[in-house]
């Protein structure tokens, strides 16, 4: 098993009436509930978390892309992941992702990419996504018929920059370079793996299982909801023939929140994960999904965006309902083990996104929570499947021998070098 | 009107054909058209209509190679030539105006009587055009219409939209149609029209609702001015659904091209 740490980056001040004064969390949000100088500390917290969760035992650490969005203020996951990859030293970089199609041109991808594997020694897992509704097409102005066409092309050129040892020219619909030689390119080989978030389009299905790249099921609706979209995905991985049915061929993300008792989490918990699921998902129906941006065939099949609300909204949910429907696994670790056992055995999953930080939680409880789940909860999930142990084509392969940041000699060292070459 | 096929270089176009009297091409807006349609039957009372559909609209399929303005303006010359067109009046409203002026802008020889209704085309950043992706439903009546009511009772009637199956019919529907109109409207329906307007050379009437909240009245003065020798017709109590809303007026504007 992979679990990877997760933090969306909520913005933990939206005030108690949002919903009711705001008609969406994302695109068109009131620049007046963002405080610069108050995020100064809450992206130092979020980065400090983050490295936190790679020394306590998470394989990875993962970050994402939103535009214009009160509870993603990560607009670029790349220069979040600078920083980490520069204070972290063993754990993954999860970059879930890089909205291709959203790069212009996207061999900017390909570059910071291979600057993040570079820095990191090898450590980065890059994730592709085709980009949601709002963040895409009302944010970034995309044409919705398009960009997946758009997002085709860019992925196509990104791999190509990485793996062609010779200059070349790309004649696409969407970009034409007559040089493309990227400089630096990537320490793995024949490139990081890639994983690819989606919303249960049938063609990203596909595109994962003919690339073996990993299919990553990034939802807020729980893993009970999920099942029936998992099962579509396994189900595509066995009609398409693939060479086998590698629990890492898949990812889900899920919240998850530990106590050392249920009564517990839910004392600690509650309002944080009511924060969230309440504010933060109060997202305007009409940016959902923007016309095009879904193809017919995906429709057909039933899966609807995940942002149109259920239909009595998120806001009525309460705690006993989030926790039964399995949106959230909350309570002591042997619950919490018990419910990811469930998770990881009925959708099939090898890699975990924890969402440990939740809503406005603070530092203190999140530490908390992610230090129980990683001492009393995740050894015991480890080796679920034990016949896909060797399994690493869906995980980075770091160099053997890695610098640490901060290895500068001392003043006084560096001037005896000095003197020794001018003598 | 008969609903009827013609065949075009990459896919088949579907098209109402009816009435009696000069030829006449009706481009339709982003909302489409139903065979029902009262202002296409009307018209026919004293044109003879092609009004053909956009692929992905009615019951035909998206097209791949449609991608872009010029694509759009190219394919609807393709189905004028194929339907042994030559120089109708030629009628757009909304995004079927936008394609209406492009394709006299590009072939100002081919187009001697132009009708636009309520164009989009052109943007102004003082009056941004109302931006119809992001509307539910419920919202589009007061939008397209003057009167509310009225528009109500042609837009929501036979809505289920709590009805799953319904919903998904629907949604289908939605993202086929308006799926196609994004590559010419979104995120901002415009395409560079208003520096190749100067080409048109067609006897043009601009015909506009007073009370349009989709594209605003002063869109109106925006092509009159750019267009030589336009003749605007201002139709009171009226919205962008001008020509459901007052069709007489609408078509009696149109026959001034006659």
């Amino acid at each position: 098993m992979k679990f990877t740490w997760f933090n969306l980056m909520p913005w933990p001040y939206l005030p108690d009436d949002f919903r009711e004064k705001n008609r969406s969390v994302w695109v068109d949000i009131d620049q007046a509930l963002f405080d610069p100088e108050k995020s100064h500390e809450v992206y130092n917290t979020y980065m400090d978390l983050l490295e936190y969760a790679g020394t306590v035992g998470f394989d990875g650490i993962g970050v994402n892309e939103h535009h214009q969005n009160g509870y993603g203020i990560m607009p670029s996951p790349n220069i979040i992941s600078a920083g980490l990859a520069r204070r972290t030293k063993d754990v993954a970089l999860v970059v879930l992702g890089n909205s291709i199609a959203l790069y212009n041109p996207p061999v900017r991808v390909a570059e910071e990419f291979a600057m993040l594997d570079c820095i990191s020694g090898g450590r980065l897992v890059a994730g592709f996504p085709v980009g949601t509704s709002m963040d895409t097409n009302y944010c970034y102005g995309q044409i919705p018929s398009l960009t997946r066409e758009k997002y085709q092309e860019a992925h196509d050129l990104i791999i190509k920059a990485w793996t062609e040892r010779k200059p070349f020219a790309f004649n696409g619909r969407y970009t034409k370079l007559r040089y493309v030689n990227i400089w630096p390119r990537p320490i793995q080989q024949p490139h990081p793996p890639v994983h690819i978030p989606g919303g249960g389009s049938v063609e990203t299905y596909d595109f994962c299982i003919d690339n073996t790249y990993s299919y990553s099921y990034l939802s807020f609706s729980g893993y009970i909801r999920a099942q029936a979209l998992m099962k579509g995905y396994w189900d595509r991985v066995t009609a398409r023939n693939a060479s086998d049915t590698s629990p890492y061929r898949a990812g889900f993300a899920q919240t998850i929140c530990v106590a050392e008792s249920d009564e517990e989490a839910e004392r600690l918990y509650a309002e944080h994960v009511l924060y969230f699921y309440n504010r933060c998902l109060h997202v305007y129906a009409g940016f959902a999904d923007a016309p095009g941006y879904r193809t017919i065939k995906t429709i057909q099949t039933g899966a609807l965006s995940q942002y149109a609300p259920p239909r009595a909204g998120y806001a009525k949910l309460t705690w006993k309902d989030l926790i039964e429907g399995g949106h959230v696994i909350a309570g002591s670790p042997e619950t919490v083990r018990q419910r990811m056992e469930d998770l990881i055995t009925s959708l099939h999953v090898g890699n975990i996104f924890c969402l440990m930080h939740v809503g406005n939680m603070p530092k203190e409880k999140c530490m908390y929570s992610t230090k129980l789940f990683a001492e009393k909860v995740l050894p015991k999930l480890r080796n679920m499947f034990p016949d896909f142990a060797d399994d690493d084509r869906f995980w980075c392969k770091p160099m053997k021998q890695r610098v640490a940041a901060g290895r500068l000699p001392s003043e006084l060292d560096a001037a005896d070098a000095v003197s020794r070459v001018l003598a | 009107m008969e609903l009827k096929t013609i065949k075009t270089h990459y896919t088949p176009v579907r098209y109402f054909e009816g009435g009696r009297g000069q030829p006449l091409v009706f481009l339709h807006g982003a909302g489409g058209l139903a065979a029902d349609d009262a202002f296409l039957a009307k018209l026919s009372e004293s044109f003879h209509v092609y009004a053909p559909l956009i692929p992905g609209y009615g019951d035909s399929d998206e097209c791949h190679e449609i991608r872009d303005m010029l694509d759009f303006t190219l394919h609807t010359w393709d189905v004028v030539n194929a339907l042994g067109l030559k120089d109708p009046v030629l009628v757009g409203h909304s995004m079927g105006g936008m394609i209406a002026a492009e394709m006299a802008a590009v072939c100002p020889n081919d187009v001697s009587r132009l009708g636009l209704i309520a164009p989009a085309g052109i943007w102004l950043d003082d009056h941004p055009v109302a931006d119809i992706f992001t509307k539910l439903p419920y919202e589009m009546p007061a939008l397209l219409y003057h009167d509310e009511e009225v528009g109500k009772a042609r837009l929501t009637t036979g809505l289920a939209l709590d009805d799953p199956k319904f919903l998904q019919g629907f949604l289908v529907t939605n993202a086929r149609q308006l799926g196609m109109a994004g590559r010419l409207l979104f995120p901002i329906p415009e395409r560079g029209l208003s520096e190749r307007l100067y080409r048109v050379k067609a006897k043009t009437i601009l015909i506009w609702g007073d009370s349009d909240k989709v594209v605003s009245p002063v869109y109106a003065h925006e092509f009159k001015r750019l267009i030589n020798g336009a003749q605007l017709v201002s139709i009171p109590e009226a919205g962008h659904m001008v020509l459901l809303e007052k069709p007489r007026e609408t078509i009696a504007a149109i026959q001034r091209l006659a």
